[in-house]
This record gives structure tokens, sequence and C-alpha cells, in this order.
């Protein structure tokens, strides 16, 4: 009963804080909006029993997507007042509605393989016996850091005044 | 009513058109970026629901979500060091204005 009023609480307020990103007309709103959204989202991390990327997603997205987000809209405010839309609203809108009644046909049609045991938890152990076991994810999680690295060095070249 | 897998799935699909809309017609460049990682984040969402409810002890699932948001932090932070670069040279993000490259 409790996890279901968490999951609707938290729900609601992702998809209000998520429209709030969208139709928001002051573009720094719109990224506290977004840094709303991305709690509700740890907090439906914590309903699905993933405590360890629901602590991942307020360290790494609420902590520090949203402080870059807010740092390069700070940087190039001057420019923009508002978040204007451009000539595609209606036909953005037709598609975007076609493709969630299609999602959401298919979600509801189909007939889930549901799993009887409860979830694992904690999942913090589990999850690093996956990711750097022998048998696990090990040379995913190394390729992942050669990503980081490559992204760090392009992002700084990129950036850096001439 | 207990809540199940289609729950969580429904609501990854609304966050998810939300984000698309979002991404299909803002025109400032920052926005559009923020639509994409409210696009991620719900894919996030229904890998979890699934890891959690059709394979609970494996937590494939979150392994992959860990990669998704591993990913998404490397774009986000090339994608505004692009914006910033953009700026400095044509000073406007306005993504109908940024067609150079368009033939």
């Amino acid at each position: 009963m409790g996890l279901a009023a968490a999951f609707w609480i938290m729900a609601v307020v992702a998809v209000i804080a998520a429209l709030g990103v969208i139709f928001l007309r002051n573009v720094f709103r719109a990224a506290l909006s977004l840094v709303l959204c991305f709690i509700t989202v740890a907090g439906l991390y914590i309903t699905l029993s993933a405590d360890f990327l629901a602590a991942v997603q307020i360290l790494v997205y609420v902590g520090a997507i949203s402080v870059l987000i807010i740092l390069a809209i700070m940087m190039t405010r001057e420019v923009q007042q508002g978040s204007p839309s451009n000539k595609m609203k209606v036909p953005a809108f037709i598609v975007a509605a076609v493709l969630l009644g299609i999602m959401i046909y298919t979600v509801t049609k189909t007939s889930w393989q549901i799993a009887a045991e409860s979830p694992l938890t904690p999942t913090t152990a589990p999850l690093a016996a996956k990711l750097f076991s022998e048998s696990g994810f090990i040379l995913p999680v190394e390729i992942a850091a050669m990503l980081i690295l490559a992204a760090i060095l392009g992002a700084i070249v990129i950036a850096r005044e001439k | 009513m207990t809540i199940g897998l289609e729950h969580y799935l429904v609501l990854s699909a609304v966050l998810f058109c939300i984000g698309l809309y979002g991404a299909l017609t803002k025109r400032n460049a920052v926005i559009i970026l923020m639509c994409i990682e409210l696009m991620l984040n719900s894919v996030n969402i229904s890998l979890v629901a699934f890891s959690s409810y059709i394979v609970p002890l494996l937590l494939t699932g979150q392994v992959f979500a860990i990669f998704v948001m591993v990913v998404a932090a490397a774009e986000v932070a090339v994608g505004l060091a692009i914006i910033l670069a953009i700026y400095r040279g044509l000073t406007d993000i306005d993504a109908n204005n940024i067609n150079l490259m368009k033939w």
C-alpha cells in the first residue's frame, strides 16, 4: 500500500516536472524542473528496490549533470529569453502521441512473465560482483572508462579558448 | 491496486514521449539536450523495472542502466562543450539559425 502511494506520487510529480521542462518559458526554471524530475526518478528506483542506482542517480544526474546544464545556461544567457518552439509543433505532437499510443498498446497487450521471487536487496554487493567478476561485465566497464576519458578530452578540446 | 510492471512501463513511455516532443520542437539547444536527458532517464526506468520484475535475481537491467548513465554523462559533457563552442563563434544557440552544415 505504501509502495503504491509512493509510486503514484513519484509518477505524477515526474510527469508534471517533465511537462514543466517543455512548457516553462524561463530556461533556468526549466532546468530546475528537470532536476525535480531526476529526483523523482531516483525515488522510483527506490520503489523498484534498486538502492544503488538511486544513489548513483542522485550523485550523477542531480549532482553533476544538472550543474553542467545550469552552467551552460548561465554562459549562454544573454542570447535568448524564453524557450521558443519551431514550426514543427503540430507534426511533432502527432508523432509523439502516435508513438505513445503504440507503446501503451504494446505494453498492456503483452503478457509479461513476471518472476515469483522478490528482488534482491541491498543491491550494491551483487552489482559489484556482476560488474567486476571474471564472468561478469569487466570488459564493458573498461570500455566505459575509455569512453569517459575520450569524452573528457573531447570536451576540453572543443570548449577551450583559442 | 498493486503496482505492476505495466505501470512503470507506461510511465516510462509517457516521459519518453514528452522528451521526444521537446527534442523535436524546441529551438534552444540547451533545452534540446535537457529533453534528450529526459528520454534517457525514461529508458532507464523501464530497464530497472524489467530487471526487478522479470529477472529479479540477475540484476542485468540495472547493470545496463549504469552503462546508459555513463554514456549519458559523456554525451552531456561533449554536447555542452559543442554548444559553448558554437556560442563563442556565432553568439547564438538557436537550433534554427545553426545551419552552416545544412546542405
